[in-house]
């Protein structure tokens, strides 16, 4: 009833090429925006910031850059924490190696040095696809597990094999409380996710698209396969490295190899899964899904507990909440195999209709 | 189909084998191509017709013979050679990007020529869109001539064959070529569809002055379109002339009715 494009004509392919062509769609967006900007601060409290919100946007960010390449180029990856390890890592030596380094630089130089590790162990892509894919790319998970564990120059010989970083100084202003800390995140992501939106729907989203649905077809057009894998490789790295630096640098302050291991790229591969592979949205529902469900299960899971009258361990709360997470992300695949994203279009599709049925 | 004007000849195939293993599926083979005709290769199933076509636009590679494309020698050229010299093809089992819509299908044909950096489309405002919207017109511009302004929204994947197919000739044509390969463009289409296509492939021809090489397994449309026609079969040329003459040779009608013996 209020979603619907009746009336609404566009005159110039400018109207029609927009990134969101349905003004209430567009409105939203930016209501949404000016929310987590303004909105949120005034709300939340310190937990929700540090526990739940900065997580997810990182990971958001990170969802991003595997969706880009799982989702809209279709080369499976299962090296993604290992480019948020080599972002993160990359950035902490630019900060310690060169004296007056700027925090977003080095964060930014992260990301760039993880986008050549990207194209170097996206190579195996030109030849192999699908599940042998997939295992070329464990190896640069494990080869970069191994890496920044055992060769001491990566961490500037610290004795723990931790390394930890200051708080971020960004043109004068230090990043440290919880609010700051969301602020930054969130002004990251949003500048990641207008540029990845914008990537994607032009040239360079669409030889990636070809690759991904007829490889064939798209040499024949003229798109060659090396560089349209090889550039996804390198952009999805990047985003993935600035992730990594983020939460390297933001969220944990300091860190261990551990933080980026194959958990980490199985969650990754997860969210873009469950969130829907080849849309935007996709990432930020699937990060919201894996971030946020399990806490809020924790919260609420004793809460139940106490009113059913039942003495509920923190053991078993754990265990619980394994299994209905666990559940609801069969429960997902099963009713919607495309994700929460095409759950969500289809409900729109729905609603450009409302009250009416067709 | 007289009184049209030919130019030169735009390709010369000469001597082409080819053979998987022990499979010889072309044996020298030789043919040209002039500018601006209908040239049409047909064959009973297995003659070679489909791998002929793979072998001139880079798909394949023949391991003797030389491709001649406007007087240069292409006989190492891949698919991105065969793209960039002016060759776009269609699919014999439609090969379109399933996962886009209609439109994007289609600029995914101009890829070629849009020249914008990564950064300048991340970025998007300035060189990026407008290159995206000079694009956007010439597409529209395809979009009408093939009649499928409807459906220029919707993904690939949902359209009926007969629609999937025109799609799958506007994205060949978007790429503005000298030189078109059809395969089989009218393989499993109704009557209607069939016609529909084949006033397409004349307009083609006749408008843009493309020169157009088919296969095609309908006789009927065969020998009313195209000026020229080469017959194979297992792999060798068996005729070569316009559709008269091919009606005419012996060796054709051997080959499609059987001989007696």
């Amino acid at each position: 009833m209020f979603y619907r494009e009746n009336g609404q004509f566009k005159t110039s392919y400018k109207a029609d090429q927009q990134a969101f062509a349905i003004p209430q769609d567009r409105w939203a967006i930016v209501a949404i925006v000016v929310f987590a900007f303004i909105g949120v601060p005034l709300l939340v409290d310190e937990y929700m910031f540090r526990a739940i919100l900065v997580p997810f946007l990182i990971l958001t960010l990170a969802a991003l850059g595997v969706n880009i390449l799982v989702g809209y180029c279709g080369q499976i990856t299962l090296g993604a924490g290992a480019s948020m390890a080599v972002g993160a890592y990359a950035a902490y030596n630019f900060m310690v190696r060169i004296d007056g380094m700027p925090a977003l630089a080095a964060i930014l130089l992260g990301g760039l040095m993880a986008a050549a590790a990207g194209i170097v162990f996206g190579i195996p892509s030109l030849r192999v696809r699908g599940l042998y894919l997939a295992v070329a790319t464990l190896a640069s998970q494990f080869f970069w597990d191994w890496a920044f564990l055992r060769i001491k120059w990566f961490t500037n010989n610290s004795s723990s094999g931790s390394v930890s970083v200051a708080d971020i100084n960004l043109f004068g202003w230090t990043i440290n409380s919880p609010t700051d800390k969301y602020l930054f995140c969130l002004g990251v992501l949003v500048v990641f996710s207008v540029m990845a939106k914008n990537l994607l729907r032009g040239n360079m989203g669409r030889q990636w698209m070809a690759i991904r649905d007829m490889d064939v077809a798209a040499t024949v057009i003229g798109i060659r396969p090396m560089y349209a894998k090889l550039t996804a490789f390198a952009v999805s790295s990047f985003y993935l490295g600035v992730a990594g630096a983020l939460w390297g640098f933001v969220n944990l302050g300091s860190w261990e190899p551990a933080a980026f291991s194959i958990d980490r790229s199985l969650q990754l591969l997860f969210m873009v899964i469950i969130g829907g592979l080849g849309a935007i949205s996709g990432s930020f529902f699937g990060a919201a899904f894996i971030v946020i469900l399990p806490i809020f299960l924790n919260q609420t899971l004793p809460l139940v507990g106490s009113l059913l009258g039942l003495d509920v361990s923190i053991a078993l709360v754990s265990h619980v909440e394994f299994i209905i997470f666990g559940s609801l992300i069969v429960f997902f695949l099963i009713v919607e195999p495309h994700g929460i994203a095409r759950l969500w279009a289809t409900g729109r599709e729905k609603l450009r209709l409302w009250p009416f049925p067709h | 189909m007289s009184g049209r004007k030919f130019g030169e000849v735009i390709l010369d195939l000469k001597n082409i084998s080819l053979s998987f293993g022990g499979v010889k599926a072309l044996q020298d083979i030789s043919f040209n191509v002039l500018e601006h005709e209908i040239r049409a290769i047909i064959g009973p199933n297995g003659a070679g017709k489909s791998s002929m076509l793979n072998v001139i636009n880079g798909v394949y590679r023949p391991q003797q013979g030389d491709i001649i494309l406007r007087g240069e020698h292409h006989a190492n050229m891949d698919s991105y050679g065969a793209a960039t010299a002016g060759l776009a093809r269609t699919f014999q089992n439609i090969a379109l990007f399933k996962g886009m819509s209609v439109l994007d299908n289609i600029m995914t044909g101009r890829n070629l020529k849009m020249k914008a950096n990564m950064l300048q489309q991340a970025i998007w405002f300035g060189p990026a869109m407008r290159e995206e919207l000079e694009h956007r017109a010439k597409v529209e511009e395809i979009i009408d001539f093939l009649e499928i302004q409807h459906i220029r929204k919707t993904p690939v994947g949902r359209l009926p064959y007969g629609l999937q197919k025109r799609v799958d000739l506007a994205r060949a044509l978007a790429m503005e070529p000298q030189i078109l390969l059809l395969d089989e463009p009218m393989a499993g289409m109704n009557v209607e569809e069939k016609q529909d296509m084949c006033r397409f492939i004349l307009d083609v021809n006749d408008q843009f002055g493309t020169t157009i090489v088919l296969i095609e397994h309908d006789m009927g449309v065969v020998m009313d379109i195209s000026d020229r026609v080469v017959v194979l079969d297992y792999g060798k040329k068996i005729g070569d002339g316009t559709p008269d003459e091919v009606r005419a040779n012996p060796e054709v009608i051997s080959a499609y009715l059987g001989a007696s013996h």
